[in-house]
């Protein structure tokens, strides 16, 4: 029963939760828009003078262009390779019975639990020796492996809430296993497939060691590590609001893919939790 | 349309469990075929097996004379209605029933043609543009049944594909279901645990229990001539009546008096054995005070303490209590837990005329039509009494009337389906026209 009272505690804890998340968001808002002399002089959460000024800096930057292209396109064939992949792994796991089926489940759920930080090491001289050092390739290969396990288990959750006679309908209607799992299959769960890219695009797009570490030029830095490398215009200014400015650039996409697809991450994140 | 052989089919599971167990049953072309027996006989997995979804481990299938054991279920041009229904949540009404012939790449004006008229025949036509989620049970039901019939396969199999309707519409369903399957004379094998089901719909009808087939038949063979214990019990609501009773000439003595059978033939049937168990069916019972003197001759009345009485209207069902030995009252409530009815005493059900003035507590006079009595061996089960003559006479009977239905729907068919061919083209002017 929701009575009065426990709909006000409701109301009173959502709205500390919503200020203790997006004040640090609208702070890098406010210092995204101010004057970037203004930092550390003048106290105050809005800016004195607004001003675009940070943007068309970061814009015109061609650190902050590039790795903005590096990151869309590196994340966008991660995400699409991933859950290719994924989704095969997924539905086989769900569907079939096979020796080693739990042994690729913990193993991916081992993958997901290692310090990404370990392989950092290893794989920077191992990309330097094969050449896939600063490249495109260098990155997305360890992001799908990184992103992988979420998907596969996010998947298998959905996969196995379909109906096995589904599948067995579609046979005896005349399809084969192939045509079974395009046509019945791979619709009916649509909405985790795109759960499952839309968690991938987000660990791709936030990624900062790999982006770091495994780059080195314009050719394949992500924006999180192109960040760290601003500078000020003059070595006593520090590049505060022309980062902020960047930093809102790139959350801008992660927030309104999230707003708008908000419902369908929550069903792919609970799926399987309880029976429909 | 196709003749279906099983010969000898057993499935075994990885624990060695044969959930089915050497079955043979021919399935004759056009015929109605139901399986029946209570849960986990293994009708489902044989009628799974059937349609490919569930590996045979050994015997031979055969549709339309070709052996189909290793055959994809794609390749075996049947049509299945699963227990839910399974339609696809993403298509239309539409696309759920065209969905067979669009894998098999029929034409788009034949798909919209073939579509239509089985919407036509199942009154779905409104509701074609409708996802099935918004449509209610029996809609589904009818949706399944389109995608079954639109293939034109060569048999259509049930599994127990009314029992997710609630009681009226079950019943709505059910003559549904044979009208069709008369007009389209295809073959159809049908799962049920329902009884009312496997008596009204089939031509033949299939009892398993722990996956042996126990007999074939037509609904009234089985009922009449039940080859065992356990299809007598199984065949009938409420079921029959299983008294324990020594014999003596053809005198038995049972737990609700003696009397008389006067069968020569079943006398003799007994043997030497001296204790056998008795089947009456509740039907057979009738109140003493309500029976003819003509009638009355032709049976034997007992004298019995009723227990409790309900009347229903129609009827009067009475409960009379008596003690059985041990190891048969042990017996017997194996066999009512088999039949997934739990009768904790052991007592005898009669049906009585509604007029009957019966009531709780008294000292009844009870007839019996000795005539329908069965004697059963308490050992094996197996049924002393039944009379081949006339369980091959109620075959034949079973055919002819089908044959004879068989016709009469055709014919009918014929007629609907002319006047229906007009209506297409009065469609097919008014579309050219718009």
């Amino acid at each position: 029963m929701e009575t009065g009272r426990s709909k006000a505690l409701w109301i009173v804890a959502s709205l500390l939760i919503l200020v203790w998340t997006i004040f640090p968001i609208l702070w890098i808002v406010m210092l995204s828009f101010k004057q970037p002399g203004e930092v550390g002089n003048v106290q105050s959460f809005l800016p004195k003078d607004w001003t675009m000024e940070n943007y068309r800096t970061v814009f015109s930057t061609s650190l902050f262009t590039s790795a903005l292209i590096n990151s869309i396109g590196v994340s966008l064939i991660a995400t699409f390779i991933g859950v290719v992949f994924a989704t095969l792994v997924a539905y086989a796991i769900a569907r079939l019975e096979f020796p080693g089926k739990k042994l690729i489940l913990s193993f991916a759920l081992a993958i997901a639990m290692f310090p990404v930080v370990t392989l950092v090491g290893p794989l920077f001289d191992l990309w330097r020796t094969i050449g896939l050092y600063d490249t495109w390739p260098g990155l997305i290969i360890p992001y799908i492996s990184f992103a992988l396990p979420l998907a596969i288990w996010t998947l298998s959750a959905f996969f196995r809430e379909i109906p096995w006679e589904m599948e067995q309908a579609a046979q005896v209607d005349g399809a084969t296993s192939w045509q079974a799992f395009r046509k019945v299959i791979v619709p009916l769960a649509a909405p985790g497939v795109f759960t499952a890219a839309i968690l991938t695009f987000f660990f791709c797009w936030n990624d900062f060691v790999f982006g770091i570490s495994l780059t080195s030029t314009d050719r394949a830095r992500p924006v999180p590590a192109a960040l760290a490398f601003f500078t000020g215009q003059s070595q006593f200014e520090q590049p505060t609001t022309a980062i902020c400015a960047a930093a809102v650039v790139v959350t801008i996409p992660v927030v309104v893919i999230v707003l708008l697809f908000q419902r369908r991450i929550v069903a792919g994140l609970t799926a399987g939790a309880v029976k429909g | 349309m196709a003749e279906i052989t099983l010969k000898n089919i057993v499935k075994r599971y990885g624990d060695g469990y044969p959930a089915v167990n050497d079955v043979s049953l021919e399935i004759k072309d056009g015929e109605f075929m139901i399986l029946v027996g209570p849960s986990g006989c293994g009708k489902s997995t044989l009628l799974r097996m059937i349609v490919g979804l569930e590996d045979i481990t050994s015997g031979e299938l055969r549709i339309g004379g070709k052996v189909v054991n290793k055959v994809a279920p794609r390749e075996r041009n049947l049509a299945m209605v699963f227990q839910n229904y399974a339609l696809y949540p993403h298509l239309t009404v539409f696309e759920n029933i065209a969905f067979p012939l669009r894998l098999a790449k029929t034409p788009e004006d034949e798909v919209q043609r073939r579509v239509k008229e089985t919407a036509e025949l199942l009154e779905l036509t409104d509701h074609l543009d409708r996802k099935p989620a918004n449509l209610s049970g029996g809609q589904r039901q009818r949706v399944a049944m389109g995608r079954a019939i639109v293939r034109e396969a060569d048999a259509f199999l049930f599994d127990e594909p009314l029992s997710n309707l609630d009681a009226k519409l079950r019943g709505q369903m059910r003559t549904e279901i044979s009208r069709l399957q008369r007009r389209l004379g295809v073959t159809t094998v049908y799962v049920t645990h329902d009884q009312t089901e496997a008596m009204t719909l089939g031509d033949r009808v299939a009892v398993l229990r722990k996956g042996v087939l126990q007999q074939v038949g037509s609904p009234r063979e089985l009922y009449e001539q039940p080859t065992n214990l356990f299809v007598a019990g199984f065949i009938g609501s409420p079921s029959m009546n299983f008294l324990p009773a020594t014999v003596d000439g053809t005198v038995l003595d049972t737990p609700l008096g003696r009397f008389d059978m006067r069968d020569r033939r079943k006398a003799e049937a007994v043997g030497d054995r001296t204790v056998v168990l008795v089947g009456i069916r509740p039907e057979h019972f009738e109140d003493a005070s309500l029976v003819g003197d003509d009638r009355r001759e032709r049976g034997a009345v007992v004298k019995a303490r009723v227990d409790v009485t309900e009347w229903l209207g129609n009827e009067l069902y009475a409960y009379v209590p008596y003690e059985a030995p041990a190891d048969v009252a042990a017996q017997l409530r194996d066999l009512s837990q088999e039949l997934d009815s739990d009768q904790l005493r052991t007592q005898a059900v009669v049906a009585l005329d509604a007029s009957s003035l019966i009531s709780p507590g008294d000292e009844a006079e009870l007839w019996i039509d000795t005539s329908r009595v069965h004697l059963f061996d308490p050992a094996t089960g197996e049924n002393l009494t039944r009379d081949e003559e006339r369980a091959a006479a109620l075959g034949r009977l079973a055919d002819k009337e089908r044959e004879a239905q068989r016709r009469a729907q055709r014919a009918e068919a014929e007629a609907t389906s002319d006047t229906s061919d007009e209506d297409e083209d009065k469609g097919g002017t008014e579309t050219a026209a718009g």
